[in-house]
């Protein structure tokens, strides 16, 4: 049974008692404790069920690597699934349940899949399940989703905060431990701001747990010696709790920060997300300790060997009074010696190298442990925890020599350098065969813009697993020979194992990967490690393969014949360990999601029943809703109100771009496809304007100021686009020309008074003459209304005589309010952006987005009008020369009238005779904007129609999804008013 | 949270504000400036008056604050300065177009590192600078009133989403207490 002793646990506090509860029952811990420790000293080595056989699982490792103890943590908006025990604080109150079991964690039915394992083999999704369909649905997938899969998904919105901290730096160090240290005391020394970041809570690595001596102090002098220099120098910033996640080009690195003191729903963020850029990055992630291969490897009970000196040395809690260590290398001799130093029992060393000697192994031989060298462990013992191991020799096909009782089983297969960093960011990695792990190639590191190298690597990361080889590695010195003997690599345990125990041989414990499924996936010609990965889904788990990938290429190499380097490596790709996706998203949820875009007149529209649509991020009435109206209503009354009294509409949202200079209205007429220049100041014209491409991208009244000076008006989403556009074109292309623009859109506030009773009530307010002589259409005056500093442009968008009155945007709220006061007794009513398109369709006015979506030329829309003849050149001149867009074939744009008044749908196809090469029906033309006309009492729609403008009077057919037919005929788009004789009111 | 790292969150009462665009080397420049008493700022440096402030914007750009009432007198007067010099300039009242937020205490320079991409390192930012960059999801612009103040400024659409933002970020600055 895994207790904890009566003594020992360096970061936990006795003192101090910690309440939680697991799959609902009440347990403690101390204060210093994570969960993974405290379940332990609890005896619950059970933490969870494998993800395909549902097999028993305990802890294995220490940290973010841990693949099996994976938890739901808390309830309600505060629960999250797959939490590494090993790496969570806990806190009073922690609720943790175990996932992936059903019914219950000890006796799960799930478990049968085990049994039947030899129908479930790699890739057996893609093997099975596909006939009979129905079953498909009825049986294997209802199957299937009950038992596979981690934890559950979250049904709540995360009741905690999240937030971004934008950080810079010379030198990011990744990694607290002896090397990163000593790599931030070299570079802090040398006056360079570094950042220094360790994911755990403590600084110095393994080196105090592992009890190593460093310049001849204990591990924990020296580190706390190393940590109070840096925190003394100005230009080092140290943080513990912070894991460094990706790596990415010009030295942009991205780190989470982990807040353990944060209570759920509290005050403070649950976790920071870190956007740093460095100069250089040094990455001191330290190395992974490697599994061993062989059966029962996934045991509760069976833990890596460096992770079982952890738990012991960290929290005072051991897996059980009698462990055997397994290993092919020299480190884990070392938690022989710390569980003996504990007054536990260590029966056997099993050693899989033949015999060797080296300091470690003199010193375990004088302690008296015994060592079986060229040994292995043929298979475990027990189910839900272990009860014993057989011995065999390694070199063997797993006939037991003998059996051994014990309650745990620490094993090392080496260590594999984290060089996850590095390569992230493009770093190769080399085969280092006497070592047998990947190390990074310091020939060929990530190199950022200038081909420089930004990404080093110390300790050992780079491959330098003895303290004193990290030490002298981290502060750039040479690095000398290490005193361990060698390792040998073992991939399979024993070397000759038979089928019946690689089928109990665990590669990848989080995807329940064996070396069976391995080989089986090489047999079946899955010959590159990339599909091998995709096809057994080996390192595809949450721990992305941080034990297993080394062993798994190691096997797949084998089957094939192949040398690991020949094998090569998965891509190592961010995040390092999972992120959640609320530390991803950061402050940008609820209201802040995203900007909301208000005019000044906002309040006042929100007080009075607005019913929003979205235009570009800003929010705009599509109407004013009235007692119990529906938006349909109230959009007819709208409509209704202004062709017969007034209406007023909120414009503030339209862009207003000042352009000025002596070069201006040479530049409007190459902006603009009709002419600007010979606009008269006081005068008012509509223009288009297209890209390059010729396509129609944004139209709008331009206002001429005076002699050198122009106001653009754009579309409302159109704005920033358009004043980038100018910007783009003067500053890159017409660099000489002396033009200054100025996007003014939110310093105004803007108001359409629409309707017979526009004059009128502009002139109840008062201050300017407005008169249809003193303003004709098309012109635009400035002066004082109602006291309040205003330009009014004569210009119309409904057909009616229409005013738009801009005035500073701080004054808008007021002019509105004034304008619905004197309003009043001429039947004033607001209206939204639905009457405004409405009215507009009824004239027979296009709108960008609707009649345009990036593939309509000016032409297209009969507005050739508005494309001017004199001038040699204008922006789209040349592309609307091209044969394409001077085919008479284009679709043109037409008005169409249902035969039976009813509402086309928006986007609707007509279609012609015959069929197309794919069989399907000839298309002739499509809907573009479709209303029903309160004014005309019926549908009315304008759309694009191949010939259309040659076609009036046509019928056409338009036909539905249901399988109905509306026909339309081809009529102007100008439905009401074609004379124009209500703009003058 | 640390109380040591408090921040407070103001929004300021419109001032007044012109844009001005031009060749600020040219001769005619210094006489245009010195209308509202200030001289040429560096690159990416602000000068400030008791009245206000010259933010530089980009190598042709300038921003220029003064108090509100004396904004329209100061616009008439550089319109005419220019057109007297013959000065290709484009000068513009934009008073309405922005709002203003006080962001000050010892926290404050850490809010603002959580929402702008900018190196708000006593190193990297100081009194004298100002920056346009992008706070969250929208443009701004700030400089440092005071040793541990900050003016920032937005547009007028976006100012309940800014103020959302900064005061959501002041809130709590666990676990940064050393930078």
């Amino acid at each position: 049974m895994s207790l904890r002793l009566s003594q020992g646990g360096r970061l936990i506090d006795r003192s101090k008692p910690v309440k939680f509860s697991f799959n609902g029952k009440a347990l403690s811990g101390f204060a210093g404790d994570t969960l993974a420790s405290a379940l332990l000293a609890s005896d619950h080595m059970l933490m969870g069920r494998s993800f395909k056989y549902h097999r028993p699982r305990g802890v294995v490792a220490r940290g973010h690597e841990e693949p099996n103890a994976l938890m739901n943590i808390g309830a309600g908006v505060f629960f999250e699934p797959n939490q590494r025990a090993t790496v969570t604080p806990l806190r009073e109150g922690l609720e943790a349940a175990s996932q992936n079991h059903w019914p219950s964690l000890e006796t799960d039915i799930g478990a049968v899949n085990g049994m039947l394992s030899r129908f479930l083999p790699a890739g057996f999704y893609y093997k099975t399940f596909i006939h009979p369909r129905p079953a498909w649905k009825h049986l294997f997938e209802p199957f299937i989703r009950q038992s596979a899969g981690l934890g559950k998904a979250p049904k709540e919105a995360d009741g905690d905060q999240y937030e971004y901290l934008y950080q810079f730096c010379d030198v990011l160090v990744a990694g607290g431990g002896v090397a990163g240290l000593q790599a931030a005391l070299r570079t802090g020394r040398e006056g360079k701001r570094v950042l220094l970041l360790e994911q755990a809570a403590v600084w110095g690595g393994r080196a105090i747990s592992d009890g190593d001596e460093l310049d001849g102090q204990s591990a924990e002098a020296w580190v706390a010696q190393a940590v109070a220099e840096l925190e003394a120098m100005a230009n080092v910033t140290l943080c513990l709790n912070v894991v460094v996640s990706g790596v990415y080009d010009h030295g942009y690195v991205l780190a989470a920060q982990a807040l353990p003191d944060h209570l759920p729903g509290g005050e403070s963020p649950r976790e920071r997300l870190w956007r740093i850029r460095t100069g250089k990055v040094i990455a001191a992630a330290g190395a992974i300790e490697r599994p061993l291969s062989f059966a029962g490897n996934d045991i509760p009970g069976v833990m890596l060997a460096g992770a079982m000196r952890d738990y012991l040395a960290d929290f005072g809690v051991v897996v059980g009074p009698r462990s055997v260590v397994v290993t092919n290398n020299d480190d884990a001799y070392r938690t022989a010696f710390a569980l003996k130093a504990a007054g536990q029992a260590v029966p056997l060393i099993v050693d899989a190298r033949p015999e060797c000697d080296s300091p470690i192994i003199a010193a375990a031989r004088a302690a008296g442990i015994e060592i079986a060298f060229g040994s292995a462990i043929a298979k475990v013992e027990g189910g839900k925890r272990v009860t014993g191991v057989q011995i065999c020799a390694q070199n063997s096909a797993g006939s037991a020599l003998r059996e051994i009782a014990c309650d745990a089983v620490a094993m090392s297969g080496g260590w594999s350098p984290a060089v996850h960093l590095f390569s992230q960011a493009g770093g190769k990695v080399i085969w280092d065969e006497a070592s047998a792990f990947f190390r990074p190639d310091a020939t060929r590191p990530p190199t950022g813009d200038d081909g420089v190298p930004f990404v080093s690597v110390v300790g050992a990361a780079n491959g330098y697993l003895e303290a004193a080889q990290a030490l002298a590695d981290g502060a750039g010195e040479p690095v000398p020979d290490g005193v361990q003997a060698a390792i040998a690599a073992v991939w399979r345990m024993p070397a000759e194992a038979p089928a019946k125990l690689r089928e109990k041989t665990w590669l990848d414990f989080q995807n329940d990967v064996k070396v069976s499924d391995v080989q089986l996936a090489a047999r079946e010609g899955f010959e590159s490690v990339e599909h091998a990965k995709r096809y057994t889904t080996l390192g595809m788990a949450t721990d992305q393969g941080k034990l297993s990938n080394i062993n798994g290429l190691a096997v797949l190499g084998d089957a094939l014949g192949r040398e690991i380097p020949q094998v090569g490596t998965t891509t190592f790709r961010p995040p390092y360990v999972p992120l959640t996706l609320g530390t991803v998203a950061g402050e940008a949820r609820g209201p802040l999601f995203q900007p909301l875009r208000k005019t000044p007149m906002d309040a006042w529209h929100d007080s009075q029943g607005a019913y929003w649509e979205p235009v570009g991020h800003w929010r705009r009435p599509y109407c004013f809703l009235r007692g119990d109206e529906t938006p349909e209503q109230a959009v007819a009354r709208e409509v209704t109100n202004t062709r017969q009294n007034l209406g007023l509409l909120d414009a503030s949202t339209l862009g207003k771009i000042l352009v000025k200079g002596p070069d201006a209205g040479r530049f409007l007429d190459m902006l603009y496809t009709n002419m600007m220049s010979n606009l008269k100041p006081g005068r008012c014209r509509y223009g288009l304007m297209c890209s390059e491409n010729g396509f129609l991208m944004d139209d709008g009244v331009v206002a001429r100021i005076d002699e050198d000076t122009w106001l653009c008006h754009t579309t409302s989403g159109g704005a920033d686009h358009v004043h980038g556009h100018m910007e783009d074109w003067l500053q890159t292309e017409w660099w000489d020309w002396q033009v200054y623009t100025a996007n003014l859109t939110e310093q105004y506030a803007q108001i359409a008074v629409v309707g017979p009773q526009a004059r009128a009530v502009l002139e109840r307010l008062g201050g300017m003459d407005l008169s249809a002589e003193a303003l004709p259409f098309m012109a635009w005056a400035e002066g004082e209304l109602a006291g309040i500093p205003a330009r009014v442009f004569r210009i119309s968008f409904s057909g009616e005589l229409s005013f738009e009155v801009a005035v500073p945007a701080g004054r808008g709220l007021e002019l509105w309010q004034r304008l619905m006061d004197e309003g009043e007794a001429l039947g004033v009513m607001p209206y939204g952006t639905e009457a405004l398109h409405i009215m507009r369709a009824e004239k027979g006015f296009i709108m960008i987005g609707d009649e345009t979506d990036g593939t309509v030329i000016p032409q297209d829309l009969g507005l050739n009008w508005a494309i001017s003849k004199k001038k040699t050149d204008y922006m789209g001149k040349a592309a609307q020369a091209r044969s394409h867009m001077t085919d008479p074939e284009r679709w043109k744009l037409v008005g169409l009238e249902t035969l039976d008044g009813s509402v086309l749908p928006d986007g609707a196809y007509a279609v012609g005779a015959g069929e197309n090469a794919v069989g399907q029906r000839n298309m002739i033309g499509r809907v573009t904007s479709t209303y029903h006309s309160p004014t005309l009492s019926r549908g009315i729609a304008m759309g694009l129609v191949v010939h259309g403008p040659e076609r009036m009077g046509e019928v056409l057919e338009f036909p539905q999804i249901s399988g109905d037919v509306i026909k339309a005929r081809i009529v102007s788009p100008v439905f009401f008013d074609p004379e124009g004789e209500r703009l003058h009111g | 949270m640390a109380e040591h790292l408090h921040t407070e969150v103001t929004a300021l009462e419109p001032c007044g504000m012109i844009l001005l665009r031009g060749d600020l080397e040219a001769e005619w420049a210094p006489d245009l400036l010195s209308i509202m008493g200030y001289s040429l700022p560096e690159q990416r440096q602000v000068i400030q008056s008791e009245a206000g402030a010259a933010l530089w914007f980009s190598p042709d750009e300038l921003m220029l604050l003064c108090e509100a009432g004396s904004v329209a007198e100061a616009v008439v007067q550089m319109q005419s300065a220019c057109r007297e010099a013959q000065a290709h300039a484009l000068v513009a009242d934009i008073s309405d177009a922005r709002a203003r937020f006080a962001i000050s205490g010892p926290g404050a320079r850490l809010t603002l590192s959580k929402l702008c991409p900018v190196d708000l390192s006593e190193a990297g930012f100081g009194p004298g600078h100002v920056r346009r960059t992008r706070i969250a999801q929208v443009a701004c612009a700030f400089w440092m009133t005071g040793p541990e103040s900050f003016e920032l400024i937005c547009f007028r659409s976006v100012s309940e989403y800014v103020e959302g933002l900064l005061r959501n970020a002041a809130r709590s600055h666990m676990g940064l207490e050393m930078l």
